[in-house]
């Protein structure tokens, strides 16, 4: 056996294991990942060391395959920052104050659709919606109430809000000043990532130039202002939970943060000014070695980027830094209780993809919000992750692992080839504005829903193991008293506030959105004066337009 | 019916999830009807305005934002009024059970929520239309 090599060894148990396979076939033809990836029956081969610092390199250096950190979560634990809110600001007050009690070390704000999409919620096209997925934010006061209690220097504060990103920003901001915290110690994130919008979220309000420009203002102002913000996270997730493929998630993503790098430079800015601030967000899927595979994929990828494309010389813009929430799409209405497993799986692989910080969804999800219980139970399962199953203790422990090498090189290159694509598309505006993005996450939708219902893809306890005459589970309800509440609040503030200034201040900022000035400060002053979110989007409609959509 | 069944698939409010409606309108395609997809938010009296333009056998409605119970119904409420309630209406999403018995008294004829396959859909409609045309 001495002197065989190992390429001798290996076409040797090749051939006794297509003996074997003639009386024990394997389960199916052909095994392939979620993204259409082949699935080898082996992966064994080493890599030298060249080739070792060219992929991988070590941990916190480039390309950054094996995490952004030289010690990643020895040092620290990823942000454990669960994504929650829903009807009024007190309730979800109550709901952080909760979620910080037992544990949780940042705050993640889940808005109404009202707010996310500039209404005020008496405007008639927030019929029903106010206060349902998120909670209801007209104006400043409201943001007073919803951070009352929470000192802004010690928490740091996600905020998933696009279209009106600016303005939530500019309210947060407002509130620190009350605290006595100043702007640049205010830490946090603000989604603002207007593309994946139109690709596959829908809460778009102006069309993709103006929309460019509010972003690039705040990248500017933040630069100046706010230096401990990020100010942007370039969203994969709900492009996966459209159906996209894991691939098309990672491609996608970056094709987006290229456009968004390219509109910044355009706009004058260094780009090692404003890249160190650009933070990403990725979901994690039940197809385990993949999703780890992706998420080192999407760090390698984006740090050649950054590198060869845009020159970025500050190793902190080469640095993909990610939020991951577990895929909402993946859980099932049927025997809900199974769904703590899922997200304890896709967690997992998060961790081991090296996430900066994570939102664990809870089991009921495909039914309703979730209740106290079910919020707790999924903080729970990070917090197990974090502190009982040892994994925090190890550098990229996957990393040399055959398989999982072998997935982060393809899902790289076949990411990379998609994003080539859209660079001849003229890029992922002009990609999004043809519908390219959308009907490539389409077609991979259609597909899986036709691999569930053939049976192809098993869903537990959907399309196999079902169990009839299920017990339904208690769900948390918004208060359908809540809107008119809400809306009577909205009045009384109107009635109280300084109506002349207000007007003032919103003749100011579409003065200034006519011309090329910096809209923040316009902004900051309008919700300094009470101004609301829906008249602030308004006045910037009148200016921008709206977007629509093919 | 000596033609294809004409479906309009609707996204009422301002939720944005619509992979479930680009689904289904895809697999009804599939399944030889004829399907208009509205867009997002959509209000209520632009569905009605749109079905009877469109001169729609069915109104599918999806909705995943919570707003159904007021959504839904409102649907219905205006299809009466312009005496099209002869239109078939279903509805999908994230709508609790509890919830189906409400939208059901309003005129919403079946609730297909997460599990559902694209198969039992078209059945169901196909079904529906056939006994609507026995009847008239």
């Amino acid at each position: 056996m001495a002197d065989q090599t190992f390429e001798e060894l290996y076409r040797e148990w090749e051939e006794k294991t297509r003996q074997l396979l003639e009386k024990y076939p394997e389960r199916k033809e052909q095994f392939s990942t979620l993204s259409g990836i082949n699935v080898d029956r082996l992966y064994t081969r080493f890599s030298d060391v060249t080739e070792y610092m060219e992929k991988l390199g070590l941990p916190g250096e480039y390309p950054y395959t094996r995490g952004v950190r030289p010690t990643m979560y020895r040092s620290r634990l990823w942000t454990m920052r669960q994504y929650a809110g829903f009807g009024s600001a007190e309730e979800t007050n109550k709901r952080f104050r909760y979620l910080l009690e037992q544990g949780q070390t940042g705050l993640s704000v889940a808005f109404d659709l009202p707010t996310q999409i500039g209404y005020d919620s008496d405007d008639p096209m927030a019929a029903g919606e106010v206060g349902k997925v998120g909670v209801a934010i007209d104006s400043l006061e409201d943001m007073e109430r919803l951070l009352e209690g929470i000192p802004l220097d010690k928490v740091s504060t996600s905020m998933t809000i696009n279209a009106p990103a600016s303005i939530l920003l500019a309210m947060y901001i407002a509130v620190g000043e009350k605290q006595g915290v100043p702007a640049e110690k205010l830490t946090g994130t603000i989604q603002n990532d207007i593309l994946k919008e139109y690709i596959a979220r829908g809460t778009y309000i102006f069309p993709p130039k103006p929309s460019m420009r509010l972003i690039t203002d705040i990248f500017a102002y933040c630069a100046k202002n706010v230096p401990r913000w990020n100010t942007i996270s370039i969203s994969g997730y709900h492009i996966r939970e459209a159906g996209s493929t894991a691939v098309q998630e990672v491609a996608f993503t970056l094709a987006d943060g290229i456009a968004y790098v390219e509109a910044a430079i355009e706009a004058g800015l260094d780009v090692d000014s404003f890249a160190p601030r650009l933070s990403f967000f990725f979901n994690a899927h039940n197809h385990f070695l993949e999703e780890v595979a992706k998420f080192r994929a999407a760090r390698r990828l984006w740090a050649k980027i950054m590198k060869e494309r845009f020159k970025a010389k500050d190793p902190r813009s080469l640095q993909l830094r990610f939020h991951t929430q577990t895929g909402g799409s993946t859980l099932t209405a049927q025997q809900p209780d199974n769904n703590i497993v899922r997200v304890t799986l896709q967690a997992l692989a998060a961790v081991l993809g090296g996430t900066q910080s994570l939102h664990t969804n809870a089991r009921d999800e495909a039914l309703a919000l979730p209740t106290e219980e079910s919020a707790r139970i999924a903080l729970r399962t990070q917090q197990i992750i974090a502190y009982e199953s040892g994994v925090a203790d190890f550098v990229d422990p996957l990393g040399g692992s055959y398989a999982i090498e072998a997935l982060t090189d393809a899902v790289e290159e076949e990411a990379w080839k998609y994003i080539q694509t859209i660079d001849d598309l003229g890029g992922a505006v002009a990609a999004v504005e043809q519908g390219y993005m959308q009907e490539e996450i389409q077609a991979a939708a259609y597909k899986t829903q036709q691999a569930i219902e053939s049976g192809e893809q098993i869903v537990v306890g959907v399309n196999r193991f079902r169990i009839e005459n299920e017990e339904q589970p208690t769900l948390h309800r918004v208060d359908p008293a809540l809107g008119k509440q809400q809306i009577e609040r909205l009045q009384a503030l109107r009635s109280r506030r300084n109506g002349e200034q207000v007007a003032e201040r919103l003749a100011a900022l579409k003065r200034a959105a006519e011309g090329k000035d910096n809209l923040m400060p316009y902004i900051l002053d309008a919700v300094r004066s009470y101004a609301t979110v829906g008249e602030i989007c308004n006045a910037l409609r009148d200016v921008f337009g709206e977007y629509q959509p093919q | 019916m000596n033609r294809p069944i004409r479906v309009l698939v609707a996204k009422p409010g301002l939720d944005g999830h619509n992979r479930g409606a680009l689904i289904i309108a895809q697999a009804l395609r599939d399944e030889g009807m004829e399907v208009i997809y509205t867009g997002l938010r959509q209000s209520p009296a632009q569905i009605v305005a749109t079905a009877i333009q469109e001169d729609v056998d069915v109104i599918g409605l999806s909705c995943l934002s919570g707003a159904h119970n007021e959504l839904f119904p409102e649907v219905t409420r205006l299809l009466k009024e312009e005496g099209a309630e002869d239109i078939i209406v279903i509805g999908g999403g994230v709508i609790p059970e509890e919830d189906i018995p409400f939208l059901k008294q309003h005129g919403i004829r079946e609730v297909f929520t997460s599990g559902t396959t694209t198969k039992e859909t078209a059945e169901f409609i196909t079904q529906a239309v056939m006994e609507r045309e026995a009847q008239s």
